[in-house]
């Protein structure tokens, strides 16, 4: 493995009195495609939302490029170069493609001169409508800028919930579930979008789709009741027992 | 791009300098049919439309439906009152300082608040309003129920705020003004964050928006404007009373911003003036006339579910297609 660019670090997190997730310990390198798998209710989920900084872990850390970051909230980890897509979508459904990803270039100006800016209307801002409309063509969604998010068909509104998350121009990007429900066309298509983007950034990512996760990732970690089972290479994956049982007659056998 | 909807704007800015210039001949026109009293009247109004349009600000444009308003629109009200007892008459001290006393206050109220949402927000904001309210009535020396008077009204460089034409004229200037600046701020990048935020926060915070940061900021823009219209009404009445702190106040200002129009940008300035219009034409006729108010506001509420001033811009929308 290169050197680690995401460290998780004895991560513990329960509900009540569900363990969703208990001393997960594992790294991502620098430019590696890392795939997280596990039944449905492994914690696959829960363990972005600690990462990300949507929720704070009850125990353990979580360090990005070199810094802990486990107290920081989920914008000031973004700020530093750590960006997720949600299992659900999450987008503005009432406000356009282009509106969409203009918030998200927009989201990487910072300074009080303008996120804050106050005065200047907002009309002359041509380079970042620019520079959204590249994002939307990247992904495939070229043409479409006016449509409403809300009306998108679900393929779509996946690669819009992508290119968001993209548009923030991430070293690490955490992807949750990016063909959840989407058809075989549209799973190859985001496959190769991920497998273009993994010569730039380090992608965490969250898959049911055994095919396309052998394909794309460098290296996996598996996630089952809450417990790391495994982290390594795919074959050394394939070939762990513990692994083979979790998933007893899937195709990962 | 926004081509259309900025000659929309800039026709509603020249509707809206129209009806400033009108209001601004409103005490002229008073003393020429001897009534005078009403320029008081009319100078009241126009400080409840400040003050329902900061908190519309808030709830309306910033998504936060806080139910404190009045400890903000009281703070700036007994600022002035303190600062006239200890000596201070200048508004041109006096009244900053109203505005930055609800400022801080707010900036400290929200910080707590602001991390709850929904009936907590609602529960919280009224509960922190209502501990400033009992502060106010256990001090003594700010006259404890019967409020602090004021012996003066502010001195105003070389106005006479003592002459009710002037008082009003001061006050619309302080609306005209607090418009213009949230007109400005709405359309201005942290506007369209801030709606953004409204439509989806966690997105927002997802795409490296500090989301607490930019609500807390609205939050204290509200409050501040509420500080100054509470250094008005205490000059208007010469009083800071605590029941301008009470939650009461904050559900009138509630119902202002319900009544013109949750989100737009002359919704509490539309509520305010209805509101009290009708108010004072009822209690004209008959001594029960809250009741009558009652039924007045389902009209509204049935009529014009989105508020008064969504209910004409419809009208207006409509009359457009026609041309
Ligand atoms: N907010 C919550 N409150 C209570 N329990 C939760 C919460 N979030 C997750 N859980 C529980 O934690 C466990 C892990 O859930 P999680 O969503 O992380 O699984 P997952 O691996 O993402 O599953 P899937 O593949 O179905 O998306 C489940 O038992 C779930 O019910
Ligand atoms: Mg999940």
């Amino acid at each position: 493995m290169s050197e680690a660019l995401l460290t998780i670090d004895g991560v513990s997190r329960h509900f009540g009195g569900v363990t969703a997730l208990s001393e997960v310990s594992f790294a991502v390198g620098a430019g590696e495609v890392h795939a997280l798998i596990g039944p449905n209710g492994a914690g696959k989920t829960t363990l972005i939302h600690q990462i990300s900084g949507a929720q704070r872990p009850d125990a353990g850390r979580i360090v990005f490029a070199g810094e802990d970051v486990t107290a920081l909230p989920m914008h000031a980890r973004v700020q530093r170069g750590m960006a997720r897509s949600w299992q659900i979508t999450n987008v503005f459904n009432r406000l356009t493609l282009l509106d969409n990803v203009v918030l998200a270039v927009k989201g990487r100006q910072r300074d009080w001169g303008s996120g804050f800016r106050f005065w200047k209307p907002v009309d002359d801002e041509q380079a970042l409508i620019d520079e959204a409309r590249g994002w939307l063509t990247e992904v495939g969604l070229g043409g479409r800028e006016r449509t409403l998010a809300g009306s998108l068909a679900h393929g779509e509104q996946r690669q819009l919930e992508v290119v968001l998350a993209l548009a923030t121009k991430p070293k690490l990007l955490l992807l949750d579930e990016p063909m959840a429900g989407t058809g075989p066309e549209e799973s190859e298509r985001m496959v190769a979008l991920i497998e273009k983007l993994a010569r730039h950034v380090t992608i965490l990512l969250v898959e049911h789709d055994m095919d396309a996760v052998f394909r794309l990732a460098d290296r996996l970690s598996v996630l089952v009741g809450g417990r790391l089972v495994c982290t390594g290479s795919p074959d050394e994956v394939r070939a762990h027992p513990e692994v083979r049982r979790a998933y007893l007659g899937e195709e990962i056998l | 791009m926004s081509g259309a909807i900025y000659r929309q704007s800039t026709r509603r800015r020249l509707l809206a300098a129209g009806v400033f210039a009108l209001l601004a001949l409103l005490p002229p026109v008073l003393q020429a049919f001897g009534q005078e009293f009403y320029i008081s009247f009319a100078a009241r109004v126009l400080i409840f439309a400040l003050a329902a349009t900061s908190l519309n600000f808030i709830v309306g444009f910033g998504g936060m439906v806080a139910f404190g308003h009045a400890a903000f629109f009281g703070a700036g009200a007994y600022t002035v009152a303190v600062l006239m007892e200890s000596g201070v008459a200048s508004a041109a001290i006096a009244w900053p300082a109203a505005i930055v006393v609800a400022a801080v206050l707010a900036l400290g109220i929200g910080f707590v608040s602001l991390r709850t949402r929904g009936v907590y927000f609602i529960m919280i904001t009224l509960a922190f309003a209502q501990m400033i309210y009992y502060l106010a009535i256990s001090m003594k020396t700010w006259g404890g129920d019967d409020g602090l008077s004021l012996a003066v009204r502010s001195t105003f460089g070389p106005l006479d705020l003592k002459n009710d034409a002037t008082f009003y004229w001061v006050t619309l200037a302080c609306l005209g003004l607090c418009l213009c600046l949230l007109d400005r701020i709405t359309h201005a990048r942290f506007g369209r964050v801030l709606q953004a935020i409204r439509e989806n926060e966690s997105r927002m915070e997802g795409l490296g928006y500090p989301v607490l940061g930019y609500k807390l900021l609205c939050f204290v823009i509200g409050a501040a404007m509420a500080g100054l219209a509470g250094a008005l009404i205490a000059n208007h009445g010469q009083l800071a009373s605590p029941n301008l702190l009470q939650w009461t106040q904050s559900g009138t200002l509630l119902v202002m911003v319900i009544v013109g129009g949750v989100g737009a940008l002359y919704g509490g300035a539309v509520g305010a003036v209805v509101l009290l219009l009708v108010e004072e034409v009822l209690a004209h006729y008959t001594t029960h006339w809250h009741a009558a108010l009652g039924l007045i506001l389902l009209l509204v509420v049935f009529r014009a579910p989105k508020g008064i001033a969504a209910w004409v811009h419809g009208l207006f929308a409509r009359a457009e297609k026609h041309e």
